[in-house]
């Protein structure tokens, strides 16, 4: 790292590496302004914000510039922290910068007293949290990777159980830290396998071992496994609806919209940069499992009567998407077909993107509605639009880009990837090819019924009429808040109108994954998005608005003119039944039901209905996760018994536990002898 | 973009917009006709919008700007969506801005719009319609946009323009894969332009409404744009169909001869197609709301199935 | 011409699938019977146009024979047996129709891959239809393993046999007389041994239903 005093020699790697120390010390001054709230929440974390907006502004420039590496002497003598900047780094520090500047400002408004944990340790906690996740991205040796991973996991444990007071809470946080390690595992054997025996964990020795096929497989296996558990996968995913509504809605928004593109970024990492050629059996795989989370994401959140538990589940739903999308690029490229696997790629990066900014603005959302009413459960909220226009049409923004609808950046992410199903016909095996129009069909229906969610989730909680009397109380959002949510569905409208700049973006991270790039192809149609060609497929985002805008305006001020625009207030319709009341909306569990319907085999559900002699009748359903009683209840129940068989080595007499020495004693004795 | 792009694009809204109420007057009359009684004429449609239009718009005291901005956005969405879809041309310069996947999240667009100003008032019949409207609509969506696929396996493109040529220029065939896609467009087009065997149109029970219930709060402008709209997206899925499934007549660019033979034949085709769907109307019955979602996985399972049989035989 | 015969074939072989699909989903015997009918109609249809393209004159005989027997007699048959058992509705299948349907999707692609090597060696004009003819003999078995009354099963079982006489036409240009003579002969009398073993069913259990099957089991 040059002196300080050569700050024009400085790269793009020093910067980020003052805002990572930047984060340190304001985390550390935190601490010392342990219960002053207004110089954390006021100063402290704008101050974050801004570190965030230059981490981002530095991370644009390195996209373009040859990757830089640096050592720094931390950790142990001999083992010391290797550090590289190139492009996918890059991508991925631009997402975290971007999203976290602006929840890091609705940060600045959201904290108050009396949260469990004092304002100043969750301060530190927080800028923790971003510099190790920034340091994760950063990391090119296996050490430098586990120490920082371990720290992010350890930091967003401690930021889930902030009210720690809460015994829901607690466990929520213990589940995640329990997966978060069993991930660990996963991860650590999986470069332990890519080191192949050579004792150097440097990536840049990874990359230039030649693995067998049986043991490259295996690291993709580990690495998949590890990775997935902290993206949440299917079967791995139980933790993300338990932990991520516990949290308090900033510590969600991160979690969600940026952590859990650190574990796509190690999969990307580990797939095509540091495995030397991937097979065509592993793009099946991730294919498989993307496909099964998102159906399994999009069903459960549809019937969620929780709003955090929705976008939870919403989320595990985006992350099988881009899980999908990087299937299908491993599947073009292990077959050679490099502009494909460039389009998929920029499609499962594209949606990496939105999805980042979306659902941070979705949580900041709910946040801003938590904090206002006190109230999570869908079913006692209601009629806010009126109470709160700010949040609610900013949270529109989110909810319409979370549905995939032009002209904002889901839809863009969507139509990249379909554009790049409709190219699978020209791959070898047939098996394939009729396959892939079988997942096209299936995606287009997650996206159909994250529709369906998105207007449940805004409708309930924005429209009708309130559920609860003093819901007229909810006050609207403070000025920080509204900077970032502001800040957030900027992002959200930019990149849906500006797909082209944001390809070009990508095209140095794909260049460097796959060696192909859309960005000659994207670069010579201007305003239209053409990813191969024109008459191929073409959109034109800025022009769609234009249109849709110039028609509303037009019919606006031709029925004016013609006619008028006279308006008067009344009831609404009844039916002839003047005593309806807020309670006959729909509630949640009612918009909820044709999914519960139709999608019965994937529930686990417990009825309690009333019988017709019941004094007080009562009707309660309890979903459930069939994944807990396949698969983590008989893990839980095996180790219980293992446990119990262990513990009966622990006999509680002293001279057993003598005679244990002994025996360890004498064993030890005869190996030395051999 | 040459003069005679502009003007066909332009000739093509225009169209659009005043042939939608003709259209469903047409299916009105066949309706009657098959049902043995007198229809009401058929130029009642612009009647019935230039009465609304008339009128004072009522709306609900606890209604947001969302209620009252949702008929404009439905509007506009389905003009854009009838003036990209190739109806008399393929010279369209606003065609290259939305290609078949972004025509059906057009149509999810207006839904999801139609459907939050729906649940705005609060009334329980609001939420009943935007509940059933998003339930329709999670299936038709996913149905249609396998339609598209299927249709866009032969040229090798999603444009609609390239699409339109493509098959308009292949030597009369039957393709099997078109067969069924066929089928699956006119299930998915009944489904979502609120027809029997799914919707009564001219419904005033409220509980048997889908599409009905969903505008149930709306007078005066905002139900007169709501009610074009609705014609318009009729309109459009019409074009669609036969602008995928029966495409010759339909001018191509620097032709300004064939763009004045491309509207009698427009005419021709929509005509046949109206009368079809009065046919289909009046001998079916509505089903139960509970097995709309069959009729539409029927549709889509048909829709894939399409694709996979182009894959197999090549055509 | 015989392009144009090869897409008509092409065409038929897609109503056939489309029908096979169709009498999956549908509750109401009466439509099935028609559903039934027409498929054989198509088939009738396919195996003509194959004969006059090929110039094999034994086809018009085979496609004269499945008229008689697949559009005219077998429907009248299964008429007269419905109206005297006086069934018209099906019960709820075993598993619902959604996933009777992704069933049948997979179901699909697997004959789908396996015809399509097959297809490319063939010589006849109608080869790429194989794969749809065992898709259509899949499906068929699968209605008859979801139904849970007797007729349903029965029309299963004869849409299997349109399938595999498709298949056999496509491949190769029909089987020997001899042997079309022979299963249709066994066709005939099987609808008429299982129209009388639906009446003892229903004789002995008072309805159609084939889980009452299961009381004649030990225990």
């Amino acid at each position: 790292m040059s002196g300080i005093a050569g700050l024009s020699r400085w790269v793009h790697l020093d910067w980020v590496l003052v805002v990572v120390a930047g984060w340190l010390t304001i985390g550390g001054l935190g601490v010392l302004a342990l219960r002053r709230l207004g110089w954390v929440s006021k100063v402290l974390f704008p101050a974050g914000g801004v570190f965030a907006l230059l981490l981002f502004g530095v991370a644009f420039g390195a996209m373009f510039s040859t990757p830089e590496v640096a050592v720094l002497p931390l950790g142990l003598p001999g083992l010391p922290f290797h550090l590289r900047l190139d492009p996918l780094a890059a991508f991925f520090l631009m997402v975290i910068g971007a999203a976290s500047a602006g929840v890091s400002a609705f940060a600045a408004g959201y904290f108050r007293k009396g949260e469990g944990t004092p304002p100043g340790l969750l301060c530190l906690e927080y800028h923790v949290f971003l510099a190790s996740m920034v340091l994760v991205v950063l990391a090119d040796d296996a050490y430098a990777f586990m120490v920082v991973w371990e720290t992010m996991a350890l930091s967003s444990f401690f930021l889930v159980i902030a009210n720690h007071r809460i015994a829901e809470i607690r466990q929520a946080g213990y589940l995640y830290l329990l997966v978060a390690h069993i991930g660990a595992i996963g991860i650590l054997l999986c470069f332990g396998v890519l080191q192949a025996n050579t004792g150097d964990y440097t990536f840049a020795n990874m990359r230039a071992q030649h693995l067998s096929p049986f043991w490259a497989s295996v690291a993709f296996l580990l690495a998949l496994f590890g990775f997935g558990a902290k993206a949440g996968i299917v079967p791995l995913h139980v933790w993300l609806p338990e932990a991520h509504p516990a949290a308090p809605s900033p510590v969600s928004a991160l979690m969600s919209g940026v952590m859990l593109k650190t574990a796509i970024y190690g999969l990307l990492r580990v797939t095509f940069d540091l495995l030397p050629a991937q097979f065509w059996w592993w793009g099946v795989l991730l294919l498989a499992l993307g496909l099964a989370s998102a159906l399994v994401g999009v069903v459960f959140a549809a019937i969620q009567v929780d709003m955090k538990r929705l976008l939870a589940y919403s989320s595990i739903e985006n992350i099988g998407l881009v899980f999908a999308g990087i299937g299908l690029a491993v599947l073009f490229a292990a077959f050679g077909m490099k502009l494909m696997a460039a389009l998929a790629l920029t499609a499962a990066l594209y949606h990496v993107a939105s999805h980042a900014f979306f659902k941070s603005l979705l949580f900041v959302g709910t946040g801003a509605v938590l904090h206002a009413t006190g109230q999570r459960s869908l079913g006692k909220l209601g009629g806010l639009i009126r109470y709160m226009p700010w949040v609610a049409w900013l949270t529109l923004v989110g909810a319409l880009a979370s549905a995939g609808l032009p002209p904002l950046g889901g839809f863009v992410s969507e139509w990249l990837l379909l554009q790049s199903f409709l190219f699978t016909p020209g791959l070898p095996s047939s098996f394939l090819n009729m396959l892939i129009p079988v997942v096209a069909a299936l995606i287009a229906l997650v996206s159909a019924l994250s529709g369906y969610t998105m207007v449940k989730f805004f409708g309930v909680i924005f429209l009708g009429q309130p559920r609860e009397e003093n819901l007229a109380q909810a006050h609207r959002a403070g000025p920080w808040e509204r900077a970032g949510m502001v800040w957030l569905a900027l992002g959200c409208v930019a990149l849906g109108l500006l797909p082209v700049q944001f390809i070009q973006l990508i095209d140095p991270v794909t260049r460097q994954l796959v060696a192909a790039g859309l960005g000659n192809v994207v670069a010579a149609s201007g305003w239209l998005l053409v990813p191969v060609a024109l008459e191929r497929a073409s959109y034109g985002p800025v022009i769609f608005l234009l249109g849709l805008a110039a028609s509303f305006a037009l019919a606006f001020m031709i029925v004016r003119l013609l006619y008028h625009g006279r308006l008067r207030r009344a009831a609404p319709w009844d039916c002839g039944f003047p005593w309806q009341n807020a309670r006959m909306q729909d509630t949640a569990e009612g918009f909820g039901m044709p999914i519960r319907q139709i999608f019965e085999p994937f529930f686990r559900m417990q009825r309690e209905l009333p019988s017709p002699f019941d004094l007080e009748p009562h009707y309660r359903v309890v979903v459930g996760d069939h994944f807990w009683h396949w698969l983590y209840l008989p893990v839980a129940a095996a180790v219980e018994q293992v446990s119990r068989l262990i513990g009966k080595l622990q006999q509680g007499r002293i001279a057993v536990y003598l005679l244990y020495s002994f025996l360890t004693l004498v064993g030890v004795l005869i190996l030395v002898m051999r | 973009m040459s003069i005679l792009g502009v003007i066909s694009q332009l000739l093509e809204i225009v169209i659009a917009l005043s042939l939608a109420p003709l259209l469903i007057g047409w299916v009105n009359q066949w309706r009657a006709w098959l049902q043995n009684r007198s229809a009401p004429g058929l130029l009642q449609p612009y009647r019935v919008l230039h009465k609304l239009f008339n009128k004072e718009s009522v709306v609900a005291e606890r209604a947001s700007p969302l209620f009252r901005g949702a008929p404009y956005i439905v509007f506009s969405c389905m003009l854009l969506a009838s003036a990209i879809i190739p109806t008399l041309s393929t010279d369209l310069p606003l065609s290259p801005a939305a290609d078949a996947i972004a025509l059906v999240g057009l149509f999810a667009l207006a839904r999801v719009f139609i459907s939050l100003a729906a649940m705005d008032v609060g009334t329980a019949f609001g939420s009943m319609g935007a509940r059933r409207e998003m339930l329709i609509g999670f299936l038709a969506e996913p149905a249609l946009l396998m339609v598209l696929f299927s249709a866009s396996l032969i040229p090798k493109s999603t444009s609609l323009t390239t699409i339109v040529e493509t098959l308009a220029h292949r030597d009369l065939a039957i393709y099997p894969s078109l067969a069924f896609a066929g089928v699956a467009f006119t299930m998915i087009s009944l489904a979502e332009n609120a027809r029997i065997p799914i919707d009564n149109p001219t419904t005033h029970l409220e509980l048997t409404m889908i599409h009905e219930a969903l505008i149930l709060e709306y007078s005066g402008r905002h139900l007169a744009l709501l009610e074009w709209a609705a014609s318009l997206k009729l309109f459009a899925y019409s074009c669609l169909g036969i602008s995928l499934f029966f495409p010759w007549g339909v001018a191509e660019a620097h032709a300004p001869l064939a763009l004045m033979l491309a509207l009698p034949t427009l005419l021709f085709k929509l005509a046949i197609g109206g009368v079809l769907l009065a046919l289909l109307e009046t001998a079916s019955a509505k089903m139960r709301i509970f097995r709309v979602p069959e009729y539409l996985g029927t549709a889509f399972m048909l829709a894939v199935i399409g694709v996979l049989v182009h894959i197999l035989l090549g055509v | 011409m015989s392009h144009f015969a090869a897409q008509l074939i092409n065409l038929f072989a897609a109503v056939i699938l489309m029908l096979a699909f169709a009498m999956i989903s549908q509750r109401r015997i009466l439509s099935l019977i028609h559903l039934y009918t027409m498929q054989g109609a198509a088939l009738v249809a396919a195996t003509a146009v194959v004969g006059y393209v090929t110039h094999q004159p034994h086809l018009y005989v085979s496609a004269g024979l499945t008229f008689l027997l697949k559009v005219v007699l077998i429907p009248l048959l299964l008429h007269r047996m419905i109206e005297r058992l006086d069934v018209r509705w099906d019960v709820e299948a075993l598993i619902n129709v959604p996933t009777t349907m992704l069933i049948g999707i997979v179901l699909v692609i697997f004959a789908f891959n396996l015809a399509l090597p097959i297809s490319r060696l063939s010589a006849s004009i109608a080869g790429g239809t194989l794969g749809i003819a065992l898709a259509c003999v899949l499906l068929s078995f699968l209605m008859m393993i979801i139904r849970s009354k007797a007729v349903p099963q029965v029309i299963g079982f004869l849409s299997m046999e349109n399938g595999l006489f498709f298949a056999a036409t496509s491949a190769t240009y029909g089987m020997p007389m001899v042997v079309e003579l022979g299963i249709a002969l066994d066709v005939l009398v099987g609808i008429l041994i299982l129209g009388v073993f639906m009446f003892q069913i229903r004789e002995r259990f008072d309805s159609l239903d084939i889980r009452h099957l299961e009381k004649l089991k030990e225990s």
